[in-house]
């Protein structure tokens, strides 16, 4: 039991974790230039198949890593030179209507290109099974995207903390035209800071594409948690995004796996094998729910 | 001069009454575009590939079928099929992917006196009580395929088996027919949520069970992430892992590769069937379109085949509604899955095989037949549809 239980707190970790890749743009995106990226998710898709054709192509996971995470930033730089620059001036609502019209453009580009059924991107040979740790097997690929999360996390952290761009960032976070009036080249760093998230997202894709369907509309699913999670944590927050991404994971993965075994001990089975599976799925929601009504902000907020 | 022409007006028109129809119009409207796009693409490769075989024509008249996309929302189909219906007058129809879009269509085809043959939805519904004359299905009925695995797990003496599916109508429906034909213990029923991306909860739940087989019914993106972490969790060891054709054809097989070896699942058709119509279909398909063909593929190949060979029947006169639906019934066409007939709520009574996931001599993997599960089995709505 406590073993099943490590495992599944490692499960939480992990899929926090690559939460994390995905909010941590989207935040900064969302919290320091103020605009709504419905588009983000494509990123990722966009991602995951530029490392999954890379990685055909090269014959090596590692090499198409690089490749389509560079090719995605790439495409991030494009689209904020052309597109997004654009739409910074814009309320939301314009906002939302041209990333959503992305996300239909990106979808159709993707399947004319790589057609329309999922596409192939598995993990090194190497880390294909499981290890074994004191005891309980773990697969081993999971374990790899844990030490990038944990690794992403801890440069962000220094990015942001400790180097000028990033106090340039969580000025602009926290007051852009006041930073502005201090002479930083605002538009400068916005493109930066998208091109980044860009890159991040393109990281999440490819790492997760031997455990996810490389497929056109993979971004739209995973998007919506990537809200929740910033949403939770507090808009424009990389500690928001990491705090919340590791609550969501955790409390997902620990409900789906507990809440089933626990209602079966309070209720009579036919109700139990009906309620266990929806509460888990609502889990979430109600967690955001419950967290906007004691803290409207999120955990952390980025806005004094 | 004008009393000739008038003559000649008339003689056509009497013409015209004889052989009503000089062209065909098919109305196919499929899942073309989101995430759900592979399945219906599949089918319009099949049917436009059995449509180039037949020169364009259906049972010897110009066919022309209009394609259009029905974004897998029940309301946009709808919306495409009344056009169909009621602008473009189709004489038959085809090409829904998913079962809740075939329910909400129906109605208003069956009401317009319209033929549907459905190369993929067997809603439960129009096989029992709503089943509809003007309502063929050339693939199977939705429990078929789940029940040939049920029967494949029980003969196969497998004592303790877990079954994952989404905690929808879809996945209820897949472990009813899968508990039809396995009577053995059943260790624990997962229910994921719909769309999910992550199992290593139920995982983790799985390796603690450690149970003999695991039958899992995840359509689409769903089946392919599990299969990536169940093999990558190192749980296909002690496991054998059984699913319906849907989680283990060309499709899933193209996105996860060589973990997949050594799967079974079940189908009323695979690509290495020998029987010429299959041989020459595989052939072209691979041809024509640079991959192997899936268990869609070949739905859309038989509907187009089926809609010929009955076109031809009725001499073209597909007004006439009851010899239309003899012709149909009759079913006077070679499907590549082999031989099988309609039963009287028109699904078919066919057999279903057990496939196993492998390398083909070419060193690709794909699906083997290993064996035949059912013989001539029909579906068990049949006795409750009172066909009109």
């Amino acid at each position: 039991m406590t073993q099943l239980f490590l495992e599944q707190a490692l499960n939480g970790l992990q899929f926090g974790l690559m939460l994390f890749l995905l909010a941590a743009g989207l935040t900064l995106v969302f919290g320091i230039m103020d605009c709504i990226n419905l588009a983000h998710g494509s990123l990722y898709m966009v991602g995951a198949y530029l490392v999954a054709a890379a990685a055909q192509a090269s014959g090596s996971f590692w090499i198409g890593l690089a490749l389509g995470v560079g090719a995605a930033a790439l495409l991030g730089l494009v689209l904020e030179l052309t597109l997004f620059r654009q739409l910074y001036k814009r309320d939301h609502l314009s906002q939302v209507l041209a990333t959503f019209a992305l996300i239909l453009i990106a979808n159709e580009a993707v399947r004319m290109i790589w057609g329309a059924q999922p596409v192939m991107l598995n993990p090194p040979e190497a880390l294909s099974g499981p290890v074994e740790i004191g005891g309980f097997f773990y697969p081993a690929y999971r374990l790899v995207i844990i030490a990038f999360g944990i690794a992403v996390a801890g440069l962000l952290y220094l990015l942001v903390a400790k180097s000028r761009v990033g106090m340039w960032v969580r000025a602009g976070a926290s007051n852009r035209e006041m930073t502005e009036a201090l002479g930083i080249n605002v538009q400068a760093l916005f493109t930066v800071v998208f091109v980044f998230g860009a890159a991040l997202c393109a990281l999440a894709g490819g790492l997760l594409g031997p455990l996810l369907a490389v497929q056109v509309g993979m971004g739209e699913s995973v998007l919506i948690l990537a809200f929740v999670v910033i949403i939770i944590g507090g808009i424009g927050s990389i500690r928001g995004a990491l705090v919340g991404s590791l609550i969501v994971g955790t409390v997902d993965t620990l409900g789906r796996a507990l809440l089933p075994t626990l209602l079966r001990a309070i209720l009579p089975a036919d109700a139990a094998a009906n309620l266990g599976p929806a509460l888990a799925s609502i889990l979430i929601y109600l967690l955001m729910a419950g967290i906007l009504f004691f803290k409207p902000q999120g955990l952390f907020p980025a806005r004094a | 001069m004008s009393l000739r022409l008038t003559a000649l007006a008339a003689a056509l028109m009497l013409a015209g009454s004889v052989h009503a129809a000089d062209k065909i119009k098919v109305g196919f409207v499929s899942t073309l575009s989101g995430p759900g796009a592979g399945l219906g693409v599949d089918i319009r490769d099949g049917f436009n590939l059995a449509m180039k075989r037949l020169n364009g024509k259906l049972g010897d008249l110009p066919a022309e079928v209009l394609i259009a996309d029905d974004q897998q929302s029940p309301d946009v189909a709808k919306q495409v099929v009344d056009k169909f219906l009621k602008k473009d007058k189709v004489d038959l129809m085809t090409g829904i992917v998913f079962s809740n879009l075939m329910l909400a269509v129906g109605p208003t085809v069956f009401e317009n006196k319209t033929f549907y043959i459905s190369a993929n939805a067997g809603p439960s519904q129009y096989a029992g009580e709503q089943c509809s004359p003007f309502f063929f299905n050339v693939a199977w009925q939705n429990d078929n395929l789940h029940e040939a695995v049920g029967k494949y797990v029980q003969d196969k003496g497998f004592k303790n088996v877990v079954i994952v599916t989404p905690n929808y109508p879809g996945g209820k429906d897949a472990v009813s027919g899968f508990k039809r034909y396995y009577k053995g213990k059943v260790a624990e029923e997962v229910y994921t949520k719909l769309g999910q991306l992550d199992y290593a909860a139920e995982l983790a739940q799985i390796r603690s069970i450690k149970p003999d087989a695991l039958f899992f019914f995840l359509p689409g993106g769903m089946g392919i992430n599990f299969v990536k972490q169940f093999v990558s969790a190192g749980l296909s060891r002690d496991t054998q892992i059984c699913a319906p054709g849907f989680s283990a054809d060309e499709d899933v097989i193209k996105a996860v590769g060589a973990p997949m070896m050594g799967m079974f699942n079940s189908s009323h058709w695979a690509h290495d069937m020998e029987n010429a119509e299959n041989k020459r279909f595989v052939a072209d398909f691979e041809k024509e379109y640079k991959r192997l063909p899936s268990l869609y593929a070949s739905q859309g190949y038989d509907a187009a085949l089926m809609m010929d060979a009955a076109v031809r029947d009725v001499k073209g006169r597909v007004e006439d509604k009851a010899a239309l639906q003899k012709a149909l019934e009759a079913k006077r066409f070679k499907s590549v899955r082999g031989d099988f007939k309609f039963n009287s709520n028109h699904y078919p009574v066919q057999n279903y095989y057990l496939r196993a996931i492998g390398k083909d001599a070419q060193g690709r993997v794909t699906n083997k037949t290993m064996g035949t599960i059912f013989t001539n089995h029909a579906d068990a709505y049949v006795s409750q549809c009172k066909m009109k």
